[in-house]
Parts: structure tokens; sequence; C-alpha cells
């Protein structure tokens, strides 16, 4: 048995180092490393990704790109927004990670795919073997009439966390009582598929304590969402009367803003809000389509063993900007995958061929502080996707005690903490 | 002297086995694990930690969890997607992890 397995795995070594031999670079090995590889964007995704390959495989050289020396989690934002957390509690530094890792404090601007080099800031060229990008996602500035880089300082998307996470929290504090809140929520695909429901909650937890006579209205572009059951159920537990969620059939699409009078507009009507959160619909960040990695929906499409560009060779996309069938862009999927791409490249860079992954995702989501629920999902790649595997996964059961809910929330704070020592402690 | 020779043998074999991959990778689901799981002591959150735990505890909680016999609120969910052999993998590979 033994003996078989030795075979076999060498049997796997030589044909892969074989194959690998084409792709694999010269001055890597000159320069006694395992390999380079450069990590685009410094997220769940991309932090936790340079941070495995370094543990696999440390003759692995790994640079992190990064713009900002500091890094605001989206996860928990909408608790900042609810004035129940402050946003320090979101901020990472990457000073854990230097060291190991070589992190440059630069945008990255272009790929040049033929001389494998990633362009930083103005000129600076940096050589990879393989390039992993997990830039998260960009707003689609043309995505809605009326919605641009203007009308989000009066009508905050607060879907990249830090300064529109504190924006909408001021203008929920400055707003009276009895005011309309409107969330537009956009059709899939989209971060964070819970995100908009959670959000809802924990502003309708903060007008009940605060603002009673206030409503909230989500204006939807479709007619279902995730662990919709159990939010629904939620909110006429705790929010009765206080959220309205008007789906896309009954007329809940947002097809124009007009920020000078904070009016969303719907195929039926519209809606005067005295604060609006327009969540718009988005795309891979920008650097996927200069890397020419996006296809025209505006994500990138890849290969779920190895995360490689399926339009264009040793680029490999992980986390919100990948498509990953089955999975939903969340934090907890993006690291998830970090770890699986990672995997791949040790393997390829070492000239073997990478193992069949399994992934999980579990997302929490609070619909008040102390009443939490989840979505999981196990995955497995079938025929060239990412695939839920058959009889796992699901959502928190829609009858459970209050103590299960509390048990839920506490969870989810735990999995903050684990998921941001992991990536940034 | 017999046992021994055949350990002697045994050892060498694994470590062939070992030497066919310069890198330690994971099993299947393994590496997920610790998006909530912490590796590091430096977290406290009511997570059991997995590294370096007894690979039968493992084992027993995955299927006990999978066969809905210990209680649960989201592992119910995320067992019954690994099999007995995939849940063997994980659980020796944690065993030998050190922090």
């Amino acid at each position: 048995m033994t003996q078989q397995h030795v075979n076999r795995r060498d049997f796997l070594k030589r044909t892969a180092a074989s194959a690998a031999a084409v792709t694999l670079a010269a001055p890597a090995i000159a320069q006694n490393t395992d390999g380079r590889v450069v990590v685009v964007g410094g997220g769940f995704a991309g932090a936790s990704c340079a941070r495995a390959l370094k543990r696999i495989d440390p003759k692995i050289s790994v640079t992190l790109v990064e713009a900002s020396h500091t890094f605001t989690a989206c996860p928990f934002s909408n608790a900042v927004i609810a004035g129940l957390r402050d946003l320090k509690q979101q901020q990472f530094d990457y000073k854990k990670l230097e060291g190991p890792i070589n992190v440059t404090f630069e945008p990255a601007t272009r790929v040049d795919t033929d001389a494998r080099t990633v362009i930083i800031g103005d000129a600076a060229r940096l050589p990879y073997d393989r390039l992993v990008l997990a830039p998260g996602i960009d707003i689609r500035w043309d995505g809605l009439p009326g919605y641009d880089e203007a009308a989000a300082a009066r009508m905050p998307h607060a879907w990249r966390a830090g300064e529109q996470t504190l924006l909408l929290r001021k203008q929920l504090e400055a707003m009276d009582d009895g005011g309309l809140v409107v969330i537009s929520a956009p059709a899939n695909p989209f971060r964070c598929p819970p995100g908009p429901y959670e959000r809802a909650s924990l502003i309708a937890h903060y007008l009940k304590t605060r603002k009673p006579k206030s409503k909230l209205i989500i204006l939807d572009a479709k007619d279902a969402f995730s662990k919709q059951g159990l939010f629904l159920a939620a909110w006429k537990e705790l929010y009765p009367e206080l959220i309205e969620w008007v789906p896309l059939s009954k007329g809940g699409r947002v097809t124009a803003v007009d920020p000078k009078s904070n009016t969303l507009t719907t195929e039926f009507g519209s809606h005067k809000a005295a604060v609006a959160n327009v969540i718009p619909p988005q795309k891979a960040a920008r650097i996927a389509e200069a890397a020419g990695v996006a296809d025209k929906t505006g994500w990138c499409p890849i290969d779920p063993v190895t995360f490689e560009s399926k339009l264009a060779p040793n680029i490999h996309v992980i986390g919100d900007a990948c498509i990953a069938g089955g999975m939903p862009k969340s934090a907890f999927a993006g690291n998830s995958q970090a770890k699986g791409c990672a995997a791949a490249l040790a393997k390829l860079l070492n000239g073997e061929k990478p193992d069949e992954p399994k992934l999980i995702n579990t997302c929490y989501s609070l619909v008040s502080p102390d009443y939490g629920i989840s979505v999981a999902g196990v995955y497995t790649p079938v025929n060239g996707q990412w695939t839920d595997v058959k009889g796992a996964g699901g959502v928190s059961p829609a009858k459970a005690p209050r103590s299960d809910r509390a048990l839920e929330a506490n969870f989810a704070n735990g999995w903050f903490k684990t998921i941001t020592e992991e990536a940034f402690g | 002297m017999r046992p021994n020779h055949c350990l002697a043998a045994l050892v060498i074999l694994c470590a062939s086995a070992t030497s066919a991959s310069a890198i330690d990778v994971a099993p299947a689901g393994a590496a997920a694990c610790s998006g909530c799981h912490p590796a590091s002591r430096a977290v406290e959150t009511p997570f059991t930690r997995l590294t370096g735990r007894p690979a039968a505890e493992i084992v027993t909680a995955m299927q006990e969890f999978r066969g809905g016999q210990r209680p649960a609120t989201v592992m119910d969910r995320i067992a019954k997607g690994f099999s007995d052999d995939e849940i063997k993998a994980i659980a020796t590979w944690y065993a030998r992890q050190k922090d």
C-alpha cells in the first residue's frame, strides 16, 4: 500500500514536473527560491493567501501589493453604522506580515502578462512567476442613472468600509425621529449577499431604540435574497411595522436616483428619503480589467482547482473579484479560497499536481446584537465550477430557541476575531 | 528484532513517501476550518482549537455532528459535506500541527 503510494506520487511528480518545466521561470531557480508570487490586494483573500503561501512553502518569495496602509473590514461594519461598534475595531495594518512577506504600499496599475510583470505606482516593475489578484470590488459608477461619485457623498453606498461607513452613521444620527430610511439593494451577484438585510436589521435596531417613529424601506432589484425566511421572520418578531421589503416583482428595482432631492425612483414610483443608502451594482476592481482577466460580466472566470484565470495564464484570481460558482462573495469565502489557491500554487511551483480541493463558507448575520443567523456551504469543483456538496450546508433552522440565536451571535463575533487574526494578527 | 526491522522499514517508507512532496499541504477541506477555529493561541473565541488535538476526538466529533447526535448550530450542516476518509485525513493533519 505504502509502496504503491510512493510510486503514484513519484509518477505524478515526474509528469507534473515535465509539464511545469515549460512554465516555471528560470530566474526563480537561479535565486534559490521555489518561485516568486506577487499578490495584489491586502484584504481577507490577499493577506490570507500571502501568509498561507509562506506557511506552506517558506522558499516561495511573496510580495504583497496594497495601496493602503490600513485595511478597513466590511464584516461587522453594519454594526458601526448602527452605532454599536467603533470603526477602529474594523481596522488592521500589515506590520505583522512584513518581514517574511515583502509588503509594498503602492497601487498596482497595470499587468504586463507577456513579461509576467506587475507595474506598481508610476513605473516600478515587479516580476512574478505566478500572480494572485485579490482586488475586491469596484462600484459600477455607470450602473445606476444619477449615481456617481459625487452622489455617493450625499447617498452613501457604504459598501467599501471606511469614510462611507461613517457618513451613513452620521446621517442616521442627524436624522429626526420619524424619518424615512431607504436602502437600495442590487441584483446578483454582489459583495456579501446577506449584507443589505443585516444592515436593514441593525439600522432598525438603532431606530427602534433611538428614533421609534421612523421607518425603513428596502427597495430590492431581486425577488429573493440570502437567509430570506430567517430575516423576514426575525423582522416580524423584533421590528414589526418598522421594515418594509419591496421585491422586484412589486416594483422594488431602483432605476434612477437624484442626490439633490435624496429621491430614489422605481418603475412604480419614487421615494424621498431622509437617509438614502444606495448599494449600487458592482464589478471586480479595476486591476482585474487592466490585467485582462475580467469578462463581459465584470467578474473573473477561473479554474476552480487552481484559481487560475480562464482568460490569462499564470494569473490567479481569488475573493470577491472571481466567479466562484456557488460560493458567495464573502470574507470567509475569500479566506477559504486564499488558502486553497496558496496550496495549489505551492504545488505548481514545486512541479507537483495540485490536489482536488474542497472549501467551506460560513456567513453570519446579526439581526440584533444578540440575535445571529448563519448560512453555510461546502463546495467542490464539478464541471469546472465551484459547486455545493449536496446534502450539506444551508441556513440556521427556522424554528430555534432565542438561546441558539444568541449562540450564533456569539460565534459571529468569534469568527471575526479568528479570521482577522489569521489574515492580519 | 523482527518488529524493529519492520518498524525501521516502515519509517524509511514513510520518509520516502513524504519526501516525494517537498511541501506539506493540508488535505481537502482542512485549511478552511481555521476561518473559525483559530490556529493562533492569541485569539480568544468560543470555537474549539483543532491544532494538536487528538485525531480520534476530531473524528468522533465530526461523525456525531454529521449524524445529528451532537448538538450544533452550524457544524451539523458543515460535517454533512465530508466523507469518513476526508474527516480522517483532516483530523490526522490537525493532530500533527503544532502552534
